[in-house]
């Protein structure tokens, strides 16, 4: 009785904002983590160590929105590539007419392409919801092992459009030659456009706290964990997964619009399958349906890619390995590693 | 006698060439306990499995308050009015048992497209899951995983969900199996109390629960209903004890 | 648009279909028997095509080359499942997808690491090259019928072996009741062992022939592991039967809109605009065409339940 009467009590609030278990301490420290390696590269001039902060920052934002339907819906998407290339093609896209000053897609009467971050990163969150809504309402249709097939063949269709479409650069890509714009903030700065991804990491990592806290997350863990609990109580677990899918969709796709915008360049990398994986082993890496777990795992992805990358030009036989070891003998990843057993109770 | 609050016509079901239901039909009444009984196999939980949906029928038809809803989806079912307890208990066995009677909550109020509100601190919510924790005895376990439960206490968490719902109809899938003498003496009379409130469909291998609280007991064997009848026809008829008490005729 | 040029794209497309459906159809087997979903179905395709390779160079024979192809694929995926994949069975499809697409990486840059990243290559066998006069002035390369015609055998072979042997009747019971091959008496790991080799196989052999039409080299699998998965939720996950009508749909498909879409296209647009348009969409045409089975037949033409 006590505990019920507990958490009526507004200090619950409070405690979401103060570190009071071991995973909550780690999550800050990663956050910091990376904030303090950003600002002491920029310091000691290291202009490679910010970008690859950068980098850090929006692939574990991409994470963040796969984990919201791999770790939390229970949704093995093998796709996601596909709304990470899109939200890299709308910048691209947007970028390379308002350059070249002519109307979007060769299409008279569209308008020019923009050069403004914003209006970026809106057609790419209309955009890629409507396609996470296409291709989650198809996918969701089916169940387990097609969900996963489907999802990696609509993304495999997507990169072979890339490929074959040769108005945006087809198998060689399209450069970003000019940074695209946000109001008041220097973009091409690589310290800010490494603030402005990270404020977009925290957002998206805010989001999905209070999506998971809220009854939207309840009936979601519900269609993970017993989707015929979660009927049998009167709600449907479809257009709750499906939801969550589009969601998820959007966050990927909005960092896929930063990356490109890292990068000055988007290509059909971006669409590829291999990215699709490399998403999943990030989630799993740092721990699936764990808040911070993505951060974690890219974190760990990407250093290791820079580090073994290094040493050795064959640094996924490593990462395979590691992998395989993880999935067979440490299946809670690093935060599990580090936090012990998740407990909501 | 009023309108039947559900009722099921001529149900058939197969399993490849497995006849599991043969045109049964039942019905229940406001204020009654109607007990399913049968060996098992009998076809009982198949049964149960279309009137809530998880299973279709292959044809036949059913009606919940004089409306059809054969076609409707489990989560429609649910929404008017079917609540069920399972007969391998479904829960999601890595929440507590706070969370899974909140969840049940959260479907009446017909609220899971709310993004932004922590439930964790939402009292409407957690008050009238207390309630229902309180009525069935389960206010010292809320906190404990339902992983952690014994057999009969996730009987009595499903119990809470379904009673969550205010249903009109109650389906229970042998809700004291596995329950020891003293719980499923408290079930019986809990059962006695809750049909004053919503008419039950009972399932039970108990012969006694059965006989002290059914109004009416229909047998299943193979499938079909066998006889139909109250409970002192039912115990005294000839076919029944052949068939499923398995006594002799003399 | 000529009738020989149909004819022989619908040949063309046959041809893809075969090899799509020596890959899907040990995919569909593996997960028809073990619920196993395996990326790493490409791996054995490129393995294949790589030992075919390397025995066609140093014997000087095509046939020895594809026999041990074939053996070698299926020998690498006894190894793996004894040492990985069944640890797997019992695990959730997330478990499955990593450790598989862990395998991919470990092959490929395995591969890499051994014979760098320049291709192999790996020729037609001297009694296969040229090509033969078909009815209808019709004149089609002799290899690729050749391979037609093994198709044609692996898929008679594959029906013989799971309605008539002992091991298909294991086979069918594995896909129908997991505990009732056990309660058979069935040593249930020496048949999971020989049906992944068999899938493995089949895929190897796959590998091999095409590293003669194509060259042999890292990621050759992935293309074709990604096709196999179109055409095994086109026919439906488990079944033999949807792998071979969905490989033969997926392949002529395929193959007719790369050719025939620019073409028709030709008639209303200008001719680089209709290539370009044509030949993006005939790229996603197979995908489309998976979404719109689906959206009729959520478990595919053939799939169970
Ligand atoms: N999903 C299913 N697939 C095939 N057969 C089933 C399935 N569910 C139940 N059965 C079979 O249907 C018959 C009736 O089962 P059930 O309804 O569980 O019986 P009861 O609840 O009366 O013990 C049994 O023979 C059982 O094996
Ligand atoms: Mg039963």
């Amino acid at each position: 009785m006590t505990t019920v009467l507990n958490s009526l009590k507004p200090q619950a609030l409070v405690s979401t904002l103060i570190p009071q278990t071991r995973e909550h301490w780690i999550n800050l420290l990663l956050i910091l983590g990376l904030v303090g390696a950003a600002l002491l590269a920029q310091y000691l001039g290291e202009r490679f160590y910010v970008n690859l902060a950068s980098r850090i920052a929006i692939i574990a934002m991409a994470a963040v929105g796969l984990n919201l339907a791999l770790g939390f819906g229970g949704m093995v998407s093998f796709g996601h590539a596909a709304f990470f290339g899109l939200g890299g093609y709308v910048a691209g896209i947007c970028a390379y007419h308002a350059f070249n000053m002519n109307p979007a897609l060769g299409i008279g009467f569209l308008p020019e392409g923009t050069n403004q971050m914003l209006t970026i990163w809106a057609f790419t969150l209309v955009l890629s919801g409507l396609l996470g809504l296409a291709i989650g309402k198809i996918s969701l249709g089916t169940s387990g092992v097609y969900f996963i097939m489907i999802t990696l063949a609509f993304a495999q269709m997507f990169y072979y459009f890339g490929i074959s479409w040769p108005a945006y650069g087809g198998e060689d890509g399209l450069p970003i030659y000019l940074r695209n714009e946000l109001p008041l903030i220097d973009t091409n700065n690589r310290l800010t456009f490494f603030f402005v991804a990270a404020a977009m990491l925290l957002i998206s990592l805010w989001l999905s706290q209070r999506l998971m806290g809220s009854r939207f997350g309840a009936a979601l863990t519900m269609a993970r964990l017993n989707p015929v609990r979660l009927a049998t109580t009167g709600v449907d677990p479809q257009p709750i997964k499906l939801m969550a899918f589009v969601i998820s969709a959007m966050i990927t796709a909005l960092a896929g619009a930063l990356y490109a915008d890292l990068n000055g360049f988007v290509g059909p990398n971006m669409l590829s399958w291999h990215f699709s994986g490399e998403l999943i082993v990030i989630v799993i890496l740092g721990g699936v349906g764990r808040l911070y777990g993505p951060l974690a795992g890219a974190i760990l992805f990407v250093l290791m890619e820079t580090w073994l990358g290094g040493v050795t030009r064959y640094w996924q036989f490593w990462l395979g390995l590691i992998l395989l070891g993880v999935v067979l003998f440490a299946r809670g990843g690093l935060l599990g590693l580090l936090a012990g057993r998740d407990k909501d109770v | 006698m009023s309108e039947p609050i559900l009722r099921i016509e001529q149900l058939n079901k197969s399993f490849g060439a497995l006849k599991a239901t043969r045109e049964v039909s039942l019905d229940l009444y406001p204020g009654e306990i109607h007990a399913l009984i049968g060996p098992n196999g009998a076809g009982k939980s198949t049964l149960i499995g279309q009137v809530t949906g998880n299973l279709m029928p292959d044809s036949g038809r059913i009606f919940l308050a004089g409306e059809d809803i054969t076609n409707r989806k489990v989560a429609e079912r649910a929404q008017l009015g079917l609540g069920r307890s399972f007969q391998i208990s479904s829960l999601a066995v890595e929440l507590s048992v706070r969370r899974n009677v909140m969840m049940a909550i959260q479907a009446t109020q017909g609220s899971s497209f709310r993004f932004w509100k922590p439930v964790r601190s939402d009292s409407a919510l957690l008050e009238p899951t207390a309630d229902i924790l309180e009525r069935l005895g389960l206010t010292e376990r809320a906190s404990t995983l339902v992983a952690e439960l014994s057999h009969g206490e996730r009987r009595l968490v499903e119990m809470a969900c379904a009673l969550a719902l205010k249903p009109r109809v109650m389906l229970l899938d042998e809700p004291m199996a596995g329950m020891g003498s003293e719980g499923a003496n408290r079930m019986v009379a809990f059962l006695a109390e809750l049909k004053q409130e919503v008419p039950i469909l009972l399932i039970e291998h108990d012969m006694d629960a059965v006989f002290q609280l059914a109004d009416r007991v229909s047998v299943l064997v193979s499938g079909a209903v066998l006889a139909h009848g109250s409970s002192d026809e039912i115990r005294n008829h000839p076919a029944v004890r052949e068939a499923y008490l398995g006594e002799e005729t003399d | 648009m000529t009738v020989a040029l149909i004819i022989e794209q619908i040949l063309n497309g046959i041809q893809l279909g075969t090899m799509l459906f020596l890959m899907a159809s040990g995919l569909t087997l593996v997960f028809g028997v073990m619920g196993l979903i395996n990326l790493a179905h490409g791996s054995f395709y490129m393995a294949g095509a790589f030992v075919t390779a390397i025995v066609a160079a140093t014997t000087g024979s095509f046939w020895i080359g594809l026999l041990v192809g074939t053996l070698a694929a299926a020998a690498i995926g006894v190894v793996i499942e004894f040492t990985i994949i069944r640890r797997l069975y019992d695990r959730d499809h997330l478990d499955q997808v990593l450790a598989t697409f862990a395998l991919i990486l470990i092959f490929s840059e395995g591969t890499y690491m051994i014979f760098g990243s320049s291709p192999m290559f790996l020729s037609i066998p001297q009694e296969l090259r040229g090509s033969v006069n078909l009815p209808l002035d019709i004149s089609y390369s002799k290899y690729r019928l050749a391979i037609i015609g093994m198709g044609i055998v692996v898929a008679v072979g594959l029906y013989l072996l799971i309605s008539k042997t002992r091991l298909g009747m294991r086979i069918r019971a594995g896909e129908n009741d997991r505990e009732m091959i056990g309660a058979l008496g069935v040593d249930i790991k020496t048949l999971y062992t020989l049906v992944f080799a068999l899938g493995a196989g089949l895929a190897g052999l796959a590998g091999s022939t095409i590293g003669a039409l194509q060259s042999v080299r890292v990621g050759m699998g992935e293309p074709v592991l990604i096709m196999a998965f179109v055409v095994i939720v086109i026919g439906g996950i488990g079944s033999i039967k949807g792998a071979l009508v969905g490989a033969v749909l997926v392949g002529v498909v395929d193959t007719m809109g790369r050719v025939f879409l620019p073409m028709t296209l030709s008639n209303f647009l200008p001719a680089s605009q209709a290539m370009s348009i044509g030949s993006s969409i005939s790229a996603m045409l197979i995908y489309i065409m998976m979404a719109a089975i689906l959206a009729f037949k959520p478990n595919g033409l053939f799939g169970s339940k």
